[in-house]
C-alpha cells in the first residue's frame, strides 16, 4: 500500500455520473428481469372510509390481454405482521382515498390501464373527515414522536416567565400537506423463480423492503432479493415499505410471470405518504435586551386510521436557543387521510419554519438585528438534555453567512426598500439537524491483484454516496479511486439500514472504515503487511450510535440568509440569491456536498413559495394531485446560490466526524423566505406557501 | 388497436408494432426498452421523457408513437455520437449538475433543444422585445430550461453547465 493524498473532502465527480447523463443507469423499471415483463395497474378507491359493497371484475377480466384482476375476494392472504396500508386487498374495509381495491395484470401497460376503467366498484361510505384544525376535540397525545423523541418536554414554568417577560411573541404558523414527488415515480418489478422472489424496487434501502416482503409472503430472509442500486430520488417517500412492493410480488406469484408496477404521478398523492399539515403555536418571552426567558412550543399535526405517525415538529426547538422556561407539545388528530410518512428532515422542516419566523418577530419587537438575537441566545450546553455540544457552530455560520452576504449595515425596518415594482427584502434563518449513526455491515475483498471489492447495502437516491463511499473506502484502504470497487444497493449485500436520517455517510462510511482498519490489521499480522496472492475477506461494521451519544448532544447547524423581490402589483415573489453557511463535520466530497446543500435549501424555497397539497373537506381527495396542480421549484425560481462549509472537526460523532447533509439545507430555508419576505414587503405570512393571493390578503387585512 | 410502424431511433430504424394507444416514450421505454429517456408522469409536466423529434424538444409522453412513424427521435443516449459523451454530458458531470439522476437525459435533450433555438435566434419569455434569442443569459438558461423539473433540484447547477456549453457553441455573449 501507498500514501496517497487523502481522497476525503476532495470534490471527486460521481462515478454513476457519465451513465446517469447519459439514461443508461438502469433504474428499477429499466432493469432486465431475463423474460417479457407484465404489467400491473390498480383500481383506487373513491371514498375515504367505509367498506366495498360490490366489486366486479368481470368485465376487466374478459378483455384480451388481461392476465387477472386480484380483489379482496381472490387475492392471496397475507402474512400477519403488515402494518398500515401494507395488508393490500385483505379486506373489503376502506381507510382512505387512493386505497388499492382491485389490481389488473396485463400484458401490455395501455390493456392494464384499460382494464381498470372496466372494474366496476361501489361501496358503502362515510363522509371523509380530512380536516386539521387546533380546536379538534379528539386530539390526543401519542405515546412517542417519529424516532423515539419524547412527546412532550417542560422545564420550568413557562406560563409564569411569559407573563413577566418585556416583551413577548405569541404567534401561530401553519405548513400543509406537502408531498415528497421524486421524479422517479415509485416502481416495483417482481420475478418469483419457485419460492424465491427477486424484486428490482425504488427504495432508499433494500434491507428495509426485504422485511415487508417476508413477513407478507412468510418467506426466510435468503428467499427474498431486493435489487435498488440506481434510485430516482425520494426524500423520505422511498424509505420504508409502501403497498407497491406488495402489489407487485402479489401479481407476479398469481400470474407466474416478471411483473412491474410504476406507480403513476397521481397514485403518488395516496400510496406512498406524504408531509403531515402542521398547526404550531409559538409564544416566545425575553428581557428587554433579547435574552430569552421562555419557549413554548405547541403543535398540531394529523396522521392517518391506520397508521400512527407522530412527527417530531418541536423537536429542533429543544436544541436551538438558551431559554431557562420551555414548553414543546405535539397532538395528533386521526383522519381519513392516507398514512403521512417521513419527507426531507421530517420535524425539522416545519418546525423551524415556526420556530425562525417567530424569533424573526421577536427581533423585530426588540428593534435588534435577527442575528444578533440568534447569537445573543446562543446555549452553553444543550438547553434540555443539559449535555456538553460535541460541536457547535452555529455562530460561526451565521456570522461568516452575514459577512459573504452582504448582511452589515442592513435596515431593520420592513417595506421601505423598491426598484421599480419590486419590493426588496432580506431575511436569516438558522438550520440544524441532528447527528446519528446507525447499525451497518460491511464486507471487503482483497483481490491478489491489488483491487479491493467493498460491498454494504447503503443506497444512493440521489446523496453521492456511490463516490463518496468510494472515496472513504479508498482512503480507508490506503489505495487509489480505481483500486476499490463498491456494490450497493442489493440486499443480498451485509445488511446496513436505510438512507434516512441523514444517517447514510456516519454509518456506512464509519462501517467501511472500521472494517477497513480491520483488513490493515489482518494483513498486518498475518500477512507481513502486504496482501496475499489468493486474497482476504474481512467482515466489519459499527454496532449501532456513537459510543459518546449518552454524554454529547450531537448536531449540525447552519444559517441560511435570503433576499426576495415581491412584485407590488401581482405579489409575485422572486429569490434572486442567497447565501448558506454550514458546519457539518467533515464534508467528504465538496462536490457532491454542495449539491445536497442547495439541493435541500431550493426544496426549502420551493415548501415557502409553492407547495401545498389541497385537501377537499366534502370529496377528501387531494385536489392538485399532480406536478401542474401541485408546483414545486423549478429552475426559474431559483437564483444565484451561495453555499459554504466550515472546518469543523468533531472527534465524538463517528469516524471521520461526519455529520450527515442529506437534511440539514431545507432546514430553516422556508423561514429565510418568509422573514425576507416580511422585510420586503412588511407582511407576515404565517401560513405556507406564500402564494400571491396571499399579499393581497395581507394587504386588506393591514 | 395493432399498427405497424418504424421508429428511427438515435440513428437506428426498428420496425415495430404498437398499440395506437401507445406513446413514444412506452414505445422507447416499453418495447424497445430504450429507457434512456425517463417517465415523470406521463402527462406533460414534468420534462423527464425529453427527446428531440428532428432537431426539436418534445415531451415524448405527449407524442403518440404511430404520429411520428418517418421522425427522427434522438435520446441523450444518441447524443453520444460513436460512444463520445457530448459536450452537454461532460458539462452536466463536471457542475454536478444533477443528483439521482432522473430527470437528467431530460434536462440534456432540452438543452441540446434549447442551444438550437438559440442558435436559430429564437427568443423566450424573459427576451427583451426587438432582441433576438441568440444570448444564453443565465435568466434566459433558466427560463427555458423551466419545463424540465428536478426534484433533487440541481437548478443552481444546470444553469453553469448549460452556460458554458452555450459560450463554446457561440450562444452567449
Ligand atoms: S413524463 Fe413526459 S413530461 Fe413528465
Ligand atoms: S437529479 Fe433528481 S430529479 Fe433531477
Amino acid at each position: 500500500m501507498t500514501t496517497m493524498d487523502r481522497l476525503v473532502g476532495a470534490g471527486v465527480a460521481r462515478i454513476d455520473g457519465p451513465a446517469k447523463v447519459r439514461g443508461t443507469a438502469p433504474y428499477a423499471y429499466e432493469q432486465d428481469p431475463g423474460e417479457p415483463i407484465c404489467h400491473v395497474a390498480v383500481v383506487q378507491s373513491t371514498v375515504n372510509r367505509g367498506r366495498i359493497s360490490r366489486l366486479d371484475p368481470s368485465r376487466a377480466e374478459a378483455m384480451p390481454g388481461v392476465l387477472a384482476v386480484l380483489t379482496p375476494a381472490n387475492a392471496p392472504r397475507l402474512g400477519h405482521g403488515l402494518a398500515s396500508d401494507l395488508p393490500v386487498l385483505q379486506s373489503l374495509d376502506v381507510h382512505y382515498q387512493g386505497q388499492i381495491v382491485a389490481v389488473v395484470v396485463a400484458e401490455t401497460s395501455e390493456i392494464a390501464r384499460a382494464a381498470v376503467g372496466a372494474v366496476a366498484v361501489e361501496y358503502s361510505a362515510q363522509g371523509p373527515d380530512v380536516v386539521l384544525s387546533a380546536e379538534r376535540p379528539d386530539l390526543y397525545a401519542p405515546d412517542k414522536l417519529m424516532a423515539g423523541f419524547e412527546t412532550d418536554s417542560v422545564i420550568g414554568d413557562v406560563d409564569g416567565a411569559l407573563a413577566s417577560a418585556a416583551v413577548t411573541v405569541d404567534a401561530t404558523y401553519s405548513t400543509p400537506t406537502q408531498h415528497n414527488n421524486p421524479i422517479e415515480m415509485h416502481t416495483s418489478m417482481a420475478r418469483w423463480d419457485g419460492d424465491r422472489l427477486t424484486m428490482w424496487d425504488a427504495n432508499q434501502g433494500p434491507h428495509t423492503i426485504v422485511n415487508d416482503l417476508v413477513a407478507a409472503f412468510e418467506l426466510e430472509r435468503d428467499q427474498v432479493r431486493v435489487i435498488s442500486p440506481y434510485v430516482g430520488g425520494a426524500f423520505g417517500s422511498k424509505a420504508f415499505t409502501h403497498p407497491n412492493q406488495i402489489v407487485a410480488a402479489m401479481a407476479a406469484r398469481v400470474v407466474g410471470r416478471t411483473v412491474v408496477f410504476e406507480l403513476s404521478r397521481q397514485q403518488m398523492f395516496s400510496l406512498v405518504g406524504h408531509r403531515t399539515p402542521t398547526i404550531q403555536r409559538v409564544r416566545l418571552g425575553a428581557d428587554a435586551d433579547g435574552r430569552l426567558t421562555a419557549i413554548s412550543h405547541e403543535v398540531v399535526e394529523h396522521t392517518s386510521r391506520i397508521n400512527e405517525f407522530a412527527e417530531q415538529t418541536a423537536t429542533p426547538t429543544r436544541v436551538l436557543y438558551a431559554a431557562p422556561h420551555r414548553r414543546t407539545t405535539h397532538r395528533l388528530a386521526r383522519l381519513d387521510v392516507p398514512p403521512p410518512t417521513i419527507m426531507r428532515a421530517p420535524g425539522e422542516t416545519p418546525g423551524m419554519f415556526a420556530l425562525e419566523s417567530a424569533m424573526d418577530e421577536l427581533a423585530h419587537q426588540l428593534g435588534l438585528d435577527p442575528v444578533e438575537l440568534r447569537i445573543r441566545n446562543e446555549p452553553a450546553r444543550d438547553p434540555e438534555r443539559d449535555l456538553p455540544w460535541s460541536s457547535r457552530n452555529l455562530v460561526a455560520c451565521l456570522r461568516t453567512g452575514a459577512e459573504r452576504f452582504g448582511w452589515a449595515g442592513r435596515d431593520l425596518a420592513p417595506g421601505v426598500r423598491a426598484d421599480g415594482r419590486w419590493l426588496i427584502g432580506t431575511g436569516v434563518a438558522a438550520a440544524t439537524y441532528p447527528t446519528r449513526r446507525r447499525r451497518a455491515e460491511c464486507r471487503i475483498t482483497g483481490h491478489g491483484d491489488g483491487r479491493w471489492t467493498v460491498e454494504i447495502d447503503g443506497s444512493d437516491i440521489g446523496t453521492g454516496a456511490w463516490t463518496a463511499l468510494t472515496q472513504v473506502a479508498a482512503d480507508a484502504l490506503g489505495v487509489g479511486l480505481d483500486a476499490v470497487e463498491l456494490r450497493i444497493g442489493d440486499s443480498a449485500l451485509p445488511f446496513a439500514g436505510g438512507a434516512g436520517g441523514s444517517t447514510g455517510m456516519t454509518s456506512w462510511g464509519s462501517a467501511i472504515v472500521l472494517t477497513a482498519r480491520d483488513v490493515r490489521r489482518e494483513l498486518d499480522e498475518k500477512h507481513g503487511g502486504v496482501l496475499p496472492p489468493r486474497g482476504i475477506v474481512v467482515k466489519g461494521g459499527v454496532p449501532g450510535e456513537s459510543p459518546h451519544a449518552s454524554d454529547w448532544s450531537m448536531h449540525a447547524f447552519g444559517a441560511h440568509f435570503v433576499e426576495v423581490r415581491v412584485d407590488r402589483d401581482t405579489g409575485e415573489v422572486r429569490l434572486p440569491r442567497a447565501t448558506s453557511v454550514y458546519a457539518a463535520g467533515t464534508i467528504v466530497n465538496a462536490r457532491t456536498a454542495r449539491s445536497q446543500f442547495l439541493g435541500g435549501f431550493s426544496m426549502g424555497v420551493s415548501m415557502a413559495l409553492h407547495e401545498e397539497s389541497v385537501a377537499d373537506a366534502r370529496l377528501g381527495h387531494y385536489v392538485n394531485h399532480d406536478l401542474a396542480g401541485y408546483h414545486i421549484a423549478t429552475n426559474a425560481d431559483i437564483g444565484e446560490l451561495d453555499v459554504h462549509w466550515l472546518e469543523e472537526d468533531d472527534p465524538y460523532v463517528n469516524e471521520l466526524g461526519m455529520k450527515g447533509i442529506g437534511e440539514i439545507g431545507i432546514t430553516g430555508a422556508a423561514a429565510a423566505v418568509a422573514n425576507a419576505y416580511w422585510h420586503a414587503t412588511g407582511l407576515r405570512v404565517r401560513d405556507l406557501p406564500i402564494t400571491p393571493d396571499k399579499y393581497f390578503r395581507e394587504l386588506g387585512a393591514g | 388497436m395493432d399498427t405497424e410502424i418504424t421508429l428511427r431511433v438515435d440513428g437506428a430504424a426498428h420496425p415495430l408494432t404498437v398499440d395506437t394507444r401507445t406513446t413514444l416514450l412506452d414505445a422507447l421505454r416499453e418495447r424497445l426498452r430504450n429507457t434512456s429517456p425517463k417517465k415523470g408522469c406521463d402527462h406533460g409536466q414534468c420534462g423527464a421523457c425529453t427527446v428531440l423529434l428532428d432537431g426539436r424538444r418534445v415531451n415524448s409522453c405527449l407524442v403518440l408513437a404511430v404520429t411520428v412513424d418517418d421522425a427522427d427521435v434522438t435520446t441523450s443516449d444518441g447524443l453520444a455520437a460513436g460512444g463520445e459523451p457530448h459536450a452537454l454530458h461532460r458539462a452536466f458531470v463536471e457542475h454536478d449538475a444533477f443528483q439521482c439522476g432522473y430527470c437528467t437525459p431530460g434536462q440534456i435533450c432540452s438543452a441540446a433543444g434549447v442551444l438550437a433555438e438559440a442558435r436559430a435566434g429564437w427568443p423566450s419569455g424573459v427576451t427583451d422585445p426587438g432582441e433576438d434569442g441568440g444570448d444564453l443569459t443565465d435568466d434566459e438558461i433558466r427560463e427555458r430550461m423551466s419545463g424540465n423539473l428536478c426534484r433533487c433540484a440541481a437548478y443552481a447547477n444546470i444553469v453553469p453547465a448549460v452556460a458554458e456549453v452555450a459560450a463554446a457553441e457561440g450562444v452567449r455573449r
